[in-house]
């Protein structure tokens, strides 16, 4: 191509970097399985992160069952129970919304939205998928070890989650941490690459505050994530010495059955520290992402510019930064120098700030939007409404007097819940219905789609609302039975059987969610290459789906930003990227002629 | 009042045109290859592993409630029927800065497309690097022999045989791995991979001459990580 193609008032500067070459594999193991193409990669890695997401969703019904209804079932007993607790939460944070977010929607939509034909490393991105396998097999290899799978909660603290007596701490907690170093290793591979192709690779004229918020959110959570797990793998690595070797990193000297242990003179509070400073930018890796998907879902569906752009970007990078800063507000009962939990409890409040920016924008932006209640949409919507009352919450755990009362009570599992595991599960799904027809080229049916928005979103408030007024209560998280507590009253047994009914109601509406994806890959409608009219470059590929190299003979060029929704003047509601504003002119000329 | 202004004035908009830059076309750090980008990302991850090593390290070592083995009687080497200390360590630093050199001129004769002494220099870089490796075997030994391990040792603190296993062990496994990539490097270069552009066995990426800057970079980083290792094991 040469410059002579643009006219100065759509000048575009020549190409920094060569185009990528790619392997085009001919064998079928070559093209989906070790695959080096991203959007194969992609589908890999949600389909894997969704089956092990399911295994966590059953876990947590078994434990429903039993707290609902503690003496008509005898399917799990008291050990059963915490593993099950252990692994839901560990499955789901890290395994699911990690890899779904990163790995999932990384992989196919930062070539694609980027305008780049692929990662700039396949053969490292091919590896990094067969890694994260790799871990979850040996995870689930750990239900089926002697002693059963590592019960000690998802946070893994020690003396505790290694000392006799723990559920699966004879083997089921070597495994979790195998697998974990294994899942930090593939990750590393697949962020490197997911970094360098934002930094590196994007097609001419996408500058960066030309990206889609997409990018921005899943950028800036890889970065996160190459920071945080480092501390989570020399933590793990340091707990299988202490397992495997009789070192004593973690292990004080303890007195067990009249007997002292082997451990001693070791430090559980520095396993904290190294858990919190992995496991609190954990939580904005997940909802970072979720954040920025969720912009581009609000502006596409109400045919409207994101609100403030600029302040967006700077405040996803601001709560990147800060969101390192906080971790100890995790452990404020655990025992530290006040002046530290000041520290930390101020540090946790700015967060708030700009995540509010976030949200006034979100707001602002469908205020008089056209708003269109499409299935997408309406999981934005309800990604707001959940994120906000998550959020609150959030604000009173913040706070160290606060906090201490609260911890370890049904209050902290409903406030997580609300904020990191139904809000960025909403925006999974409100990001499936969205590119799904990119993925596919059918669309997903639209009633089944939104009953089960409606069953989700509702019901998750049945479930999660009421355990804040269990914790305030002083309702202790993790009990398998609450037996004659006096403390506890009657009334915390029926909100119980509600919340297990509900939580059942739900995840029956998520079967309805799985039918429509398989059934739509057949039978569902025609999706055409852009049916929600978007303007971001996914939608304005030559082929639904895309193929291997993602566009056509030559690359996109990006004459604008992302969200040209409803511009005065021009002749349709959306501007693609790709379209050079002599060509908007024209088009404007015609319909008005 | 008016030197803040005028200094406001030029600090402002030279931050605004640095996001600027870093935030124009297509590529965010101008002329900087791929790989080369990856690997600085990839040592910031790395930097963050030996950090949080080293400062559980620290923590353990100073909430430590016996006394820390004294680290110039430990590590010293029985030579002529005298103890002197630090002198295997100083040898190990002395080897493995070397080959720092050594992997530095690669580079430079790399970029100017010399095979044969840029492979030559990777070997060397490579012998380097197992002697080393050796040494921290061979002090390992040593060590085992007098009685340390990963849960105690004779002299103090069981912490210390723990660090130090743990933390020389995982650098260790950093310079072995290193010195893995510099033969299979050297091999590349020296049949001509690189002159010939020839796509690699696993990557079919093609082979270019500033993979070897790339591999130099995390040559440096290990040895810059045995820099603060020495210095909080040995020095301490």
């Amino acid at each position: 191509m040469g410059e002579r193609e643009y006219d100065a008032g759509a000048y575009v500067p020549p190409a920094e970097t060569e185009e990528m070459e790619l392997v085009h594999p001919k064998t079928f193991i070559g093209k989906y399985i070790w695959s080096q193409d991203a959007k194969v990669i992609a589908i890999q890695y949600g389909v894997t992160a969704t089956a092990i997401g399911l295994v966590a969703l059953v876990l947590s019904l078994l434990m429903r069952l039993q707290l609902g209804f503690p003496n008509a079932f005898s399917l799990i007993d008291p050990g059963e129970y915490l593993q099950y607790v252990s692994m839901h939460g560990m499955i789901m944070v890290v395994y699911l919304l990690t890899a779904i977010f990163l790995g999932g929607f990384g992989n196919y939509l930062i070539p694609l939205m980027c305008g780049a034909r692929d990662m700039v490393f396949p053969y490292l991105n091919m590896l990094s998928f067969w890694f994260y396998f790799a871990s979850v097999l040996i995870l689930v290899a750990g239900f089926f070890v002697p002693g059963g799978s590592m019960g000690a909660g998802w946070t893994l603290y020690p003396p505790q989650s290694i000392s006799e007596g723990t559920p699966g701490s004879e083997a089921g907690i070597v495994v979790m941490l195998l697998s974990l170093a294994v899942f930090i290793a593939g990750f590393t591979m697949g962020g490197l690459n997911y970094v360098v192709t934002v930094l590196q690779a994007r097609a001419r004229g996408m500058t960066l505050m030309r990206l889609p918020l997409t990018i921005w959110g899943i950028f800036m959570a890889t970065v996160m994530a190459l920071l945080a797990f480092p501390a989570l793998f020399v933590a793990a690595l340091m707990m299988l010495c202490d397992r495997l070797l009789g070192t004593s990193f973690f292990m004080p000297e303890m007195l067990s059955m009249g007997e002292t242990s082997d451990h001693g003179g070791g430090s559980p509070i520095l396993f904290q520290h190294l858990f919190w400073f992995f496991g609190h930018p954990e939580v904005y890796i997940v909802a970072l992402p979720a954040f920025g998907i969720v912009s581009d879902l609000l502006a596409c569906h109400a045919r409207k510019n994101i609100f403030g752009y600029r302040m967006m970007v700077w405040a996803i990078v601001i709560i990147g930064v800060l969101s390192f800063v906080v971790w100890a507000h995790h452990m404020y009962v655990s025992g530290m120098n006040p002046y530290f939990g000041f520290l930390f409890a101020i540090t946790t409040l700015i967060i708030a700030v700009p995540t509010a920016i976030k949200v006034y924008n979100w707001i602002l932006t469908l205020w008089r939007g056209n708003i269109r209640l499409t299935v997408p949409m309406l999981f934005a919507i309800g990604f707001i409404f959940t994120f906000v009352n998550g959020g609150l919450s959030g604000l009173f755990l913040g706070n160290v007097t606060v906090d201490v009362p609260l911890s370890d009570t049904y209050f902290v599992v409903g406030h997580f819940h609300m904020v990191m595991a139904v809000a960025p599960v909403l925006v999974i799904f409100g990001a499936i219905y969205h590119w799904y027809p990119k993925m596919t080229g059918r669309m997903l049916n639209d009633t089944l789609g939104k009953v089960h928005f409606w069953i989700t979103f509702l019901g998750t408030y049945v479930i999660y609302y009421p355990m804040h007024f269990m914790g305030l209560e002083g309702v202790p998280r993790r009990y398998y039975a609450y037996g004659e507590t006096t403390f506890i009253s009657d009334s915390v047994q029926t909100l119980n059987v509600v919340i297990s009914i509900a939580a059942f109601i739900v995840a029956l509406a998520q079967v309805l969610f799985i039918i429509n994806l398989v059934w739509s890959y057949y039978r569902g409608r025609e999706a055409g290459p852009n049916p929600w009219r978007a303007t971001t470059l996914e939608w304005q590929t030559e082929h639904t789906p895309p193929r291997h190299g993602n566009f056509g003979p030559t690359l996109p060029l990006v004459y604008r930003w992302p969200y040209d929704y409803s511009v005065p003047g021009s002749g349709d509601d959306f501007i693609p990227q790709n379209v050079a504003p002599q060509d908007t002119k024209k088009q404007a000329a015609e319909d008005r002629s | 009042m008016a030197s803040t202004r005028s200094r406001e004035s030029l600090v402002v908009p030279a931050i605004k045109r640095m996001v600027d830059d870093w935030a124009s076309d297509q590529q965010t750090f101008k002329q900087v290859p791929w790989g080369k980008a990856m690997m600085w990302v990839f040592l910031l991850s790395d930097i963050f592993i030996f950090a949080c090593f080293l400062i559980g390290y620290m923590t353990a070592r100073m909430s430590s409630a016996e006394s820390w083995p004294n680290a110039s009687e430990v590590f010293a080497l029985h030579v002529g029927g005298e103890n002197v200390p630090l002198l295997l360590i100083a040898i190990m630093t002395f080897i493995l800065i070397s080959s720092s050199g050594t992997m530095a001129l690669a580079v430079k004769y790399g970029y100017e497309r010399d095979r044969l002494m840029t492979g030559g220099l990777l070997v060397l870089t490579a012998l380097l690097g197992v002697l080393f490796v050796g040494l921290q075997a061979f002090e390992w030994t040593k060590l085992i022999e007098e009685g340390v391990r990963p849960w105690g040792n004779p002299w103090g603190a069981p912490q210390f045989g723990a660090a130090f296993f743990l933390i020389t062990g995982f650098h260790g496994t950093h310079v072995s791995f290193g010195v893995l990539f510099l033969i299979i490097m050297a091999i590349k270069v020296l049949r001509g991979s690189l002159d010939h552009e020839r796509a690699g066995f696993l990557t079919g990426r093609r082979g270019r001459y500033e993979m070897v800057e790339t591999l130099g970079l995390y040559w440096h980083f290990v040895d810059l990580v045995w820099v603060f290792i020495f210095a909080f094991f040995y020095l301490w």
